[in-house]
């Protein structure tokens, strides 16, 4: 019987010949990734080894990536105490993927990992974020697990107990029109999926309009694979995935593609055709409240952000600048921009759009996760209204139960920053 | 046998049951003071010590939806309570069963805050209306975890079984 990706993958991971839906297997991991959480990954480790007579070691501090990101620089004490304890455990076992608050190495773990090479097609990834699911863009099988499971897979080096997911196949074709793209692409699947149409399922991306898109668009997808509901989502390694991890990445090592077999048995089957779609928003309090953008169009919006794991790339920045130069933020509104590393933000400074989006009264902050999780960096006030190109509109994510979070992508975030309303970016007086 | 003391909707996220802002804050022992922290009234209640052990939260479908954050089952299972689901979502799940937390997955259960609920092996009994609902088993290769007394043990005696590294 064929594979899908995810079944290939996790046969090989497993050293089995074949695995199908539902299996239950111990796959090896390829790469373990946290960020500030680290600090209760570390807590759960050293509990596991209570008694044990032995001394807490993780299995291989070369396939252990830690990203400062969630919280940088640190808001509070406890969160620089916290991150002060995962330095010294980096020192103390010879962790080399780590990525501390730097100018020069820093950024959102899901932008790092694929930036620095550290993704491959085929691999198995398990992070400590549900947005793990990023790295399906390579042709991975990437998924989001708790601090417990983590330091359990820090201590085997294998992820225990992991149920095959069935996979649903997401076929779409198509030309995207000027101004559309990934982010309403993913935002109308999970509005037709619903925010749980795919728990327990795996997303595998296919068709003419995803083998002509880049990998930054790619991560777009995969990332918000998990806002309904998916355990990871995959595009099939190709040339892009290869071209990305030479050039881009630096990747000199073999890489060895995954790709489905012609008779991979899939749950179900959703095509798109996205040559009319429109731009896309999903409105509080749940992603999978999804609209044309038209339909509310005009709304008022005190913040606007660009930025996350999920458009916080070169790409995204480049899409705003070309609506906002020349452009100013309007009164009433404020922008706060986050590129998703320290490498974006160095291109982005070169290229001139961090110059642009300052002269149009836009704060561009330092790369890291920014007020996507309420945490700080901009926080907003009772009965506020936030549109941002961010993952998640649920009710107090931005750090206060009163406001309200609008998603949608970059072109709509900047043309809106403009008008100070929700504006269609192909209507804009830009 | 328990009371339930909290019905929610469907798509209740991580974030609703323990927000970002508290993230700083990691340990079991710390996190229940933040429980469902912006449903004022409630998290009050369970600070002031007014709910008892084994109280239930009833929780329409896709529990726990959101973020991986471990937060979100350590505060619940900090007070006790017992989750009543009629869905849950994947990462909740494993870190519930990882950490020890009482569910139950009942696709059906009817129940009001005030009702007393019994879970049964495979069903859920509603004392108050005297009305019974079928609960699913969780897969076996979970159900291996929660029999070791959660994925601590459980890592634990694999590692003792491989030799010192």
């Amino acid at each position: 019987m064929g594979m899908t990706v995810v079944e290939k993958i996790l046969a090989k991971a497993a050293g089995l010949h074949s695995v199908k839906a539902l299996d239950v297997v111990e796959p090896r991991v390829n790469l373990a990734m946290s960020h500030e959480n680290a600090a209760l990954v570390i807590n759960q480790f050293k509990e596991i080894y209570q008694g044990t007579g032995r001394e807490p070691k993780p299995w291989d501090s070369d396939r252990i990536a830690i990203v400062f990101d969630h919280r940088v620089p640190a808001e509070g004490p406890k969160t620089a105490t916290n991150q002060k304890l995962i330095r010294d455990f980096v020192t103390k076992h010879g962790i080399t993927k780590f990525h501390d608050i730097r100018g020069d190495g820093g950024g959102i773990c899901h932008q790092i990992l694929p930036e620095f090479g550290y993704v491959r097609p085929g691999y198995v990834v398990v992070g400590t974020d549900s947005h793990t699911t990023s790295h399906g863009a390579l042709g991975a099988f990437a998924f989001g697990i708790g601090a417990t499971e983590m330091a359990s897979v820090w201590t085997l080096g294998v992820a225990l107990n992991i149920e095959v997911p069935p996979t649903i196949k997401v076929v779409v074709t198509g030309t995207f029109q000027p101004f559309v793209g990934p982010k309403d692409l993913i935002l109308h699947l999970v509005g037709r999926l619903t925010a749980q149409g795919a728990n327990f399922r795996a997303l595998e991306f296919h068709g003419d309009t995803i083998a002509n898109m880049t990998t930054s668009g790619r991560l777009v997808l995969c990332n918000m694979s998990v806002e309904a509901g998916a355990t990871a989502g995959l595009v099939p390694s190709d040339r892009e995935t290869e071209h990305y991890l030479r050039h881009e990445a630096g990747v000199r090592e073999p890489i060895e593609p995954v790709v489905p077999d012609a008779d991979a048995v899939y749950e179900k089957v959703v095509e798109i055709d996205v040559s009319r779609l429109e731009p896309q928003i999903a409105c509080p309090h749940s992603v999978d409240n999804v609209k044309n953008v038209g339909e509310v169009a005009g709304k008022h919006v005190h913040q606007v952000v660009i930025g996350s794991c999920t458009n916080g790339r070169l790409d995204d920045l480049e899409s705003a600048y070309q609506i906002m130069k020349g452009h100013k933020v309007a009164q009433g509104t404020r922008m706060l921009i986050f590129p998703a590393s320290s490498r974006i933000y160095l291109r982005a400074l070169e290229t001139g759009y961090i110059t642009e989006f300052t002269r149009a009264g836009a704060v561009v902050m330092n790369p890291g996760c920014g007020p996507c999780l309420g945490v700080h960096q901009g926080a907003l006030g009772d009965d506020e209204v936030a549109l941002a190109t961010t993952n998640r509109n649920f009710k107090g994510r931005m750090g206060n139960p009163k406001s309200e979070v609008y998603l949608c992508s970059p072109a709509v975030a900047a043309a809106s920053a403009i008008a100070g309303v929700i504006t269609d970016p192909r209507k804009g007086g830009h | 046998m328990g009371q339930v003391v909290l019905k929610l909707g469907k798509d209740i996220s991580t974030d609703d049951i323990y927000p970002g802002r508290f993230m700083a804050t990691v340990l079991p022992t710390e996190t229940p003071q933040f429980c469902f922290f912006d449903r004022t009234d409630f998290n009050a209640k369970l600070k002031a010590r007014t709910i008892p052990p084994g109280s239930v939260v009833v929780a329409d479908e896709n529990f726990g939806c959101g973020s991986s954050r471990e937060q979100a089952v350590s505060t619940i299972r900090g007070h006790e309570l017992v989750i009543v689901a009629k869905s849950i979502a994947r990462i909740f799940m494993q870190n519930a069963i990882n950490l020890g937390l009482n569910l139950t997955l009942c696709p059906t259960i009817e129940a009001e805050e005030g009702d007393l609920l019994e879970v049964l092996p495979g069903k859920v009994r509603n004392k108050t209306r005297g009305r019974e609902f079928a609960a699913l088993p969780l897969p076996p290769a979970r159900q291996v975890i929660i029999d070791a007394g959660g994925l601590i043990p459980y890592t634990r005696k694999k590692l003792l079984e491989q030799p010192v590294r």
